[in-house]
C-alpha cells in the first residue's frame, strides 16, 4: 500500500486512502497489544493467543462471548469420569496441504508444555491430562481426578502438524517455515514489534474470512493509535482509549464498537496479617489490621462510588461490578447487584468497628495494566478519603508492581495492604476467577495463585473445590453461585467495575466484539 | 594512527565489561519478570517451571557468568518475550534507527547551517532575531510534545504525511532502506523532522557563534582588507575555521540523536531499537536491555573515534597520538 | 547601586567587573524580559500552597466528579477553574503551580548537585595533572559520548520513580558537563600572567585554585548551569512521558503534560496544552536568560 507524498489537497488523500483499501481486499489493522511470537505454544498471553486463532485452530473453539463451539473436534462428552472423548473432524488440511488427524493433536499436546525458555507455558492446560489416539480421529483424554472444565481447557491448545510443527522452534514459527495450521489465515511475514502479514486460506473448513489480506500493525500508544485511524494508515485499531470514545463517535467517517470484557477490576485487601505495613491508625501509629473485620471491608465497599468510577474515570465504558464476571457467564450469581454508594453508611460501620476516626491507608496499583488503572486507583483514594479513611495512592509500572503485589515482603509474602488488580476469566466461567483469588492460599495444590490478600474460609474452599470436580454442569452452575454470593458476602474482594472494550474502524467496517479481548481479523466485515 | 586506534579498541572493551557489570547486576535487581509475563492462570508450580525455564533461580554471579561466557561468543541470551536472540532482535531493528538518525542529521544540518550563517552574519536584522528566537523554541519544547503536535496538524488535520511506522523500504547498495521509496520517505518525514527539532537548533547556534566569532578574527579581517569578494571570504576563510567545530559537535550528536530516537520512535511506533528498548525496559525483558546497552557502548565509543579521526584530518593541529598517553 | 549607573549606556571604566556585567545584560529587553518571567513562574511557584484554590496532592480535596472540566466551569465545591480540571478532578491551575515546584525543584537541585561535583571534579583533574587528569577527563569524555537522555533513562528505569531517584539520575547524567567546562577553563586560566604571578610569589596550588582560578570559571559555569538547569527540566518531563519519571499521584509538569497527551485528539486540549505553555514559559526563559548571559560573558563574541 503506497502512500503518495501530496503538497496540498486533503479530499484527494483521503479518497486515494479509501479506495485503495476496498479495492486491495487489504485490512490493516492497529494493534495495541503486540503478540510477541507466531509459536502457538510458547508465550500464554492474550495477544499471542489472539494471533495463534488466526492461523491455527483448536479442537474447542470459542464465540464471542467465550460460549464454546465445535473446532477441529466435532464432538466432546465425557464417556467415564476420568475420560473424556474427542471426535475430530474428518477432510480438513493444513496449509501445506497434509491432512489433520489424530496425530497432530497426540504430538501438539506433547510439545505445548515443553516449550524451551517459555515464560508463560501451555502446561497449565495440559497438566494431569493423557492423550491416547483411539483412531485417526477419535482420541481420548485421560485425567486422575473428574474434571470438569477439560473443554475449557482444551479450547486454549492450538493444534500444530505432526509433519512441521511438533520438532520446529519458535524460532521456526516466527520465520513462517513452521507457522502451517489449518486455521482461517495463513503467515505471511512477521517482524517483532514492527508488523504481521496474514494471507486468507481460501480452503479453510469453516466459512472464509472476508479479507485476503490483513495487516497487523502493532501501535502501544493509545494516541498513535487514534491518529493512525484518523489520518487513514490503518482500517481498523483495537483499544480504543476511553478518552477519546466521545470524539470518535461523533466522527462520521469512523465506527465504533463495544463490548464487555470478562475482566473485573477489583481490590484485594490484606486479610493475613496482624499488623499489616501501609495501614496506621490516624495519625500514623500502629494499629491491628483493620481490614481482617469484615465490617470494615464493607464500609471499603460502600464508601466507593462505582457509578463515579464508570461515568467520571471510564467515561461511560464500563459496567459497575456486584461479582467477579458480567451477566451472562456460567456460574455467575443472579442475586448479586454491585453494592450501592453509602459513605453515611460506610462511616456508620467504621466507627461501629472502633474506628470512628477511620485509619490511614496506602492503595498500590499499576499505572500501565489495566484501561485507566492510575486514574481508578486515585479515584478510590479520594473517595475512601471522604469517609475518613486517610489514603494515599501509589501507582507503579506492572513490571515492578506485580512481583512486590505477589511476593514483595521480607518474607516473600505480598508485600502491600490495598491493591487494585484485575482479573480476566480465561476459561469463560467462574471458577476461574474463584479459585485463583477466592480460595485459600495453597501452592502445593495450586489454589488461590492470586490470592494476594490471602483471605481464606475453608467453606467457600470446599464449595470451590466441590465445583471443580463436578461434571454436571447445572450442579456446577449452582455450586459456582453458591461460593461468588459467599465471597461477596464476606468481601474476600471488592470488585469495582467490568472493563468494556471498544474498537474502532472506518466507515463501512464492523467489529463484533469479544469478551475475551481478542481481536480476530475473522470478526471484521463489510457492510 | 594505528596504535591509536588500538588503544581505543582496547578502552573500549574495558568499558563494555564494566557497563556488562553493571547493567547486569541492574537490571536483575528490579522487578521479577515471570511474576508480569506468567499467565495468571498459571498456578504456583507453573510459577516455578517458568522460573527455571529462564535460568532465574541460579545465583546471580552464576548468571552473569553465563552470560560473559556467551557474550564472548557473540551470544547475548534469548529475549524473554519474543524468544529470539536478543542480538538478532536488536540488529534487526537497527537498520530504521539508524536511518531515522542519520536522516535526522542531515536535516540538522542541512537547516541549521544555512540558518545559522545568516544569523551569524547580520546579527541586528529582523529575521536573524527570528531564527535565534525560533532556535531557542526548539531546544525548549519538550520532543514528544512537538511530535504529537505535528501528528495533529501533518496526518491527521491536513492529511499529507502518515502518522505512523516505517514505509516500504527498497534496496540501495546491500542496505534495505526505506530512504529510496517514495511510501518510505514520506513514513520518515515528520519522525525525522521531530528528532532532529533540537539538532537543527544546535546547529543554527553553532553556526552564528562560529561566524560571529571568525568575523573578529585578524585572519577575516586580512582577508577583506586584501579585498576578497565577501563571497569568498565567508565561503572560504570562515566556512572552514566553522566547519571543524560544527562537524565535532553534529558527529558526536549522533549518538544523542539516537539516544532521542526512543521518544520519536515511540510516538510515531517506529520500529527501531529505541522503541525495543523502551518496550524491553517496560516488559523487564533484561537480555534486550543489556545487549542493547552493549551494543550502544561500542557503538558509541565508535563515533568518538571516527569522530576524532576525522578531526585530526581537518586540522592537523590536533595529533591523535598525543591523546590518552 | 543606584539605578542611573546601571541604565548608563556605556559603563565607566572606573565601576566594577560586576557592575559593569549588570549593565551589559540589561542591555538586551529579551533578556530583562525573560529575567522577569521567571521571577514571577518561580515566585508563583513558591507560593503555590497560599495561591491556588485546591492542594492538588491532597486527595480528600481533589472530586472525581470535577474531572475534565472545560476552563472556566464551575467546580462541585464552588470556586471556578480557570484552566479546567485534568483526568482525577484536580484544578489544573493549582496543580500546574504545584508541578511547576516539583519540575523546579528537580531541575535546581539536580542542577546545582551535578555542579559542585562537577566543578569539584574538573578543578581537581587540572590540579593534578598529569596521568590522573589524563583518566578523568577520559572518563568524563566518555560519558558525555552518551547521550544524557539515554543515561538517565537508564538509570531512572533501574532506580524506580520517585523524585530522589531522577535527580540522582539528572546529577549523573549531567555532571560531566560542568567537568569538562571547570578543566577547559581552568587550563586556560592556569596559564595567564595572574597564576603566574601567583606561583611565583608561593601561593599553595590549592590556593590559586579555589581563591584564583575557580571564580574565574564562574561566567562559564553559570552559563552552562542555566542551561543544564533548563534541560533537566524538559528531561524530567520526557522521562515521565515515556513512563519511567514521577509518580502521577503528585504530577510534576512534566508528569501533567504526559498525561494530558491521552487528550489530545479528544478536544480536551486544555489538559495539555496549559502545562506545555507553563513548561515553555519557564525553560524558554530560562534559555534565553542563559543565552545572554553568554553573550555577556564571553568577550570574543562583543563587538
Amino acid at each position: 500500500m503506497k502512500h503518495l507524498i501530496l503538497a496540498a489537497g486533503l479530499p484527494f488523500a483521503v479518497l486515494v486512502a479509501g479506495a485503495q483499501s476496498a479495492t486491495a481486499e487489504t485490512l490493516t489493522i492497529g494493534l495495541a497489544a503486540e503478540p510477541t511470537s507466531i509459536d502457538p505454544h510458547f508465550h500464554n498471553v492474550g495477544p499471542n493467543n489472539a494471533i495463534a486463532t488466526h492461523i491455527f485452530d483448536h479442537l474447542v473453539k470459542r464465540d464471542e462471548n467465550q460460549q464454546q463451539m465445535p473446532g477441529l473436534a466435532v464432538s466432546w462428552a465425557p464417556i467415564d469420569d476420568l475420560t473424556w472423548e474427542f471426535k475430530l473432524r474428518e477432510g480438513v488440511t493444513f496449509h501445506d496441504g497434509s491432512a489433520f488427524n489424530a496425530d497432530d493433536v497426540v504430538c501438539t499436546f506433547e510439545r505445548a508444555p515443553n516449550v524451551p525458555d517459555s515464560p508463560s507455558s501451555y502446561g497449565t492446560f495440559t497438566k494431569g491430562k493423557t492423550v491416547e489416539r483411539i483412531d485417526d480421529f477419535t482420541i481420548h483424554i485421560k485425567t486422575e481426578a473428574p474434571y470438569p472444565l477439560m473443554p475449557n481447557d482444551i479450547a486454549n491448545v492450538a493444534i500444530i502438524s505432526d509433519d512441521t510443527g511438533c520438532t520446529a522452534t519458535t524460532a521456526d514459527f516466527n520465520d513462517g517455515s513452521a507457522a502451517i495450521g489449518t486455521g482461517p489465515y495463513r503467515f505471511a511475514s512477521f517482524t517483532p514489534g514492527e508488523n504481521l502479514t496474514l494471507q486468507r486460506n481460501d480452503d479453510y473448513w469453516d466459512a472464509a474470512p472476508e479479507f485476503e489480506t490483513v495487516d497487523y500493525r502493532f501501535l502501544k500508544s493509545g494516541p498513535t493509535r487514534v491518529a493512525a485511524l484518523l489520518s487513514g494508515d490503518v482500517d481498523m485499531i483495537s483499544g480504543v482509549p476511553t478518552t477519546d470514545i466521545a470524539t470518535l463517535q461523533n466522527n462520521d467517517d469512523i465506527s465504533l464498537s463495544q463490548g464487555v470484557s470478562n475482566r473485573v477490576i477489583y481490590l484485594h485487601m490484606d486479610q493475613f496479617r496482624d499488623v499489616s505495613p501501609f495501614v496506621t491508625g490516624p495519625n500514623g501509629e500502629e494499629i491491628p489490621n483493620p481490614l481482617r473485620d469484615v465490617r470494615v471491608r464493607q464500609a471499603l465497599s460502600m464508601a466507593v462510588s462505582r457509578d463515579a468510577i464508570v461515568d467520571r474515570v471510564m467515561e461511560g465504558t464500563a459496567i459497575k461490578a456486584g461479582q467477579l464476571l458480567p451477566e451472562g457467564f456460567f456460574g455467575i450469581s443472579p442475586n448479586l447487584q454491585p453494592v450501592e454508594y453509602d459513605p453515611e453508611g460506610a462511616r456508620a460501620l467504621l466507627a461501629e468497628a472502633g474506628y470512628p476516626d477511620g485509619f490511614t491507608m496506602t492503595i498500590h496499583g499499576p499505572n500501565d495494566r489495566y484501561i485507566n488503572d492510575a486514574r481508578i486507583a486515585e479515584a478510590l483514594g479520594q473517595m475512601f478519603s471522604r469517609v475518613g479513611i486517610k489514603t494515599s495512592v501509589e501507582t507503579m509500572p506492572r513490571s515492578v508492581y506485580f512481583s512486590r503485589a505477589s511476593s514483595g515482603s521480607p518474607e516473600g509474602e505480598p508485600e502491600f495492604s490495598f491493591i487494585l488488580v484485575g482479573w480476566g476469566a480465561g476459561s469463560g466461567e467462574a471458577s476461574s476467577p474463584l479459585r485463583s483469588l477466592v480460595h485459600t492460599y495453597d501452592s502445593e495444590r495450586g489454589f488461590g495463585s492470586s490470592n494476594r490478600g490471602r483471605h481464606s474460609n475453608p467453606e467457600i474452599d470446599a464449595i470451590i473445590e466441590q465445583a471443580l470436580a463436578t461434571v454436571d454442569d447445572a450442579a456446577r452452575q449452582d455450586l459456582l453461585a453458591q461460593a461468588m454470593e459467599m465471597a461477596i458476602e464476606t468481601v474476600a474482594v471488592i470488585p469495582t467495575h467490568f472493563q468494556v472494550n471498544t474498537w474502532a474502524a472506518r466507515d463501512g467496517l464492523s467489529y463484533v466484539p469479544r469478551t475475551d479481548e481478542y481481536t480476530l481479523a475473522m470478526s471484521v466485515t463489510k457492510d | 594512527m594505528t596504535v591509536f586506534i588500538i588503544r581505543r579498541l582496547m578502552q573500549a572493551l574495558v568499558v563494555v565489561f564494566l557497563m556488562s557489570i553493571i547493567v547486569f547486576f541492574g537490571v536483575n535487581v528490579i522487578g521479577d519478570p515471570v511474576a508480569m509475563l506468567i499467565s495468571p492462570d498459571a498456578d504456583q508450580a507453573e510459577m516455578e517451571a517458568a522460573i527455571r525455564r529462564l535460568g532465574l533461580d541460579r545465583p546471580i554471579h552464576e548468571q552473569y557468568f553465563a552470560f560473559i561466557k556467551g557474550a564472548a561468543t557473540g551470544d547475548f541470551g534469548r529475549s524473554f518475550i519474543f524468544g529470539e536472540p536478543a542480538l538478532k532482535l536488536i540488529l534487526s531493528h537497527m537498520p530504521a534507527t539508524l536511518e531515522l538518525a542519520f536522516t535526522a542529521l542531515f536535516l540538522a544540518v542541512a537547516i541549521g547551517i544555512p540558518l545559522g550563517l545568516y544569523a551569524g552574519l547580520y546579527p541586528d536584522s529582523p529575521i536573524s532575531k527570528g531564527i535565534m528566537a525560533g532556535s531557542i523554541l526548539g531546544f525548549s519544547l519538550p520532543t514528544f510534545w512537538v511530535g504529537l503536535m505535528m501528528i495533529m496538524l501533518f496526518a491527521v488535520h491536513l492529511q499529507w504525511l502518515p502518522a505512523t511506522g516505517r514505509g516500504d523500504t527498497g534496496t540501495f547498495l546491500w542496505f534495505e532502506t526505506s530512504l529510496v521509496t517514495r511510501d518510505g520517505l514520506s513514513h520518515i518525514m515528520l519522525p525525522a523532522l521531530n528528532l532532529a527539532l533540537l539538532k537543527i537548533s544546535l546547529a543554527i547556534r553553532l553556526t552564528r557563534a562560529g561566524v560571529r566569532e571568525a568575523m573578529g578574527q585578524d585572519y577575516v579581517k586580512f582577508a577583506r582588507a586584501k579585498g576578497l569578494s565577501p563571497r569568498r571570504v565567508i565561503l572560504v576563510h570562515v566556512m572552514k575555521n566553522i566547519l571543524i567545530p560544527v562537524v565535532t559537535v553534529m558527529g558526536l550528536e549522533l549518538g544523542s540523536l539516537i539516544g532521542f530516537s526512543v521518544v520519536t520512535e515511540t510516538i510515531f511506533a517506529w520500529p527501531g531499537m529505541g522503541k525495543l528498548l523502551i518496550d524491553a525496559i517496560l516488559q523487564l525483558d533484561r537480555p534486550i536491555v543489556v545487549a542493547y546497552l552493549m551494543i550502544i557502548v561500542l557503538f558509541f565509543v565508535l563515533i568518538n573515534m571516527i569522530v576524532d579521526i576525522l578531526y585530526s584530518i581537518l586540522d592537523p593541529r590536533v595529533r591523535l597520538q598525543e591523546q590518552g598517553a | 547601586m543606584t539605578d542611573t549607573q546601571i541604565i548608563a549606556p556605556v559603563p565607566a571604566k572606573a565601576e566594577t567587573p560586576f557592575a559593569q556585567f549588570r549593565a551589559e545584560f540589561f542591555e538586551s529587553k529579551i533578556a530583562v524580559g525573560a529575567l522577569i518571567t521567571l521571577g514571577i513562574v518561580v515566585v508563583l511557584a513558591l507560593l503555590a500552597p497560599w495561591i491556588t484554590p485546591q492542594n492538588p496532592y491532597d486527595l480528600a480535596q481533589v472530586d472525581v466528579m470535577d474531572a475534565r472540566l472545560p476552563p472556566g466551569e464551575e467546580a462541585f465545591s464552588g470556586y471556578t477553574m480557570w484552566l479546567g480540571s485534568d483526568g482525577s478532578g484536580r484544578d489544573l491551575f493549582s496543580a500546574i503551580l504545584y508541578g511547576l515546584r516539583i519540575s523546579l525543584a528537580v531541575g535546581v537541585a539536580s542542577g546545582v548537585i551535578a555542579l559542585f561535583i562537577g566543578t569539584f571534579v574538573g578543578l581537581f583533574a587540572a590540579y593534578v595533572g598529569g596521568r590522573v587528569e589524563t583518566l578523568i577527563m577520559r572518563f568524563v569524555d566518555l560519558q558525555l559520548s552518551f547521550p544524557a537522555s539515554l543515561v538517565a533513562l537508564m538509570l531512572v528505569a533501574l532506580l524506580g520513580k520517585g523524585v530522589d531517584k531522577i535527580i540522582l539520575a539528572l546529577v549523573v547524567s549531567q555532571w560531566a558537563y560542568y567537568a569538562r567546562t571547570v578543566r577547559a577553563t581552568a587550563l586556560v586560566e592556569r596559564h595567564k600572567e595572574y597564576v603566574e604571578a601567583a606561583i611565583c610569589l608561593g601561593l599553595s596550588k590549592a590556593r590559586i585554585m579555589f581563591r584564583h582560578i575557580l571564580p574565574n570559571c564562574l561566567g562559564p559555569l553559570i552559563v552552562v548551569g542555566t542551561v543544564q538547569v533548563a534541560s533537566a527540566i524538559s528531561l524530567e518531563a520526557t522521562l515521565s512521558f515515556l513512563g519511567v519519571g514521577l509518580p502521577q499521584t503528585q504530577p510534576s509538569l512534566g508528569v501533567l503534560i504526559a498525561n494530558g497527551f491521552e487528550y489530545m485528539l479528544s478536544g480536551r486540549y486544555w489538559i495539555s496544552v496549559f502545562p506545555g505553555l507553563a513548561l515553555l514559559l519557564t525553560v524558554v526563559s530560562i534559555n534565553l536568560v542563559g543565552d545572554h548571559l553568554r553573550d555577556v560573558l564571553n568577550p570574543r563574541m562583543k563587538k
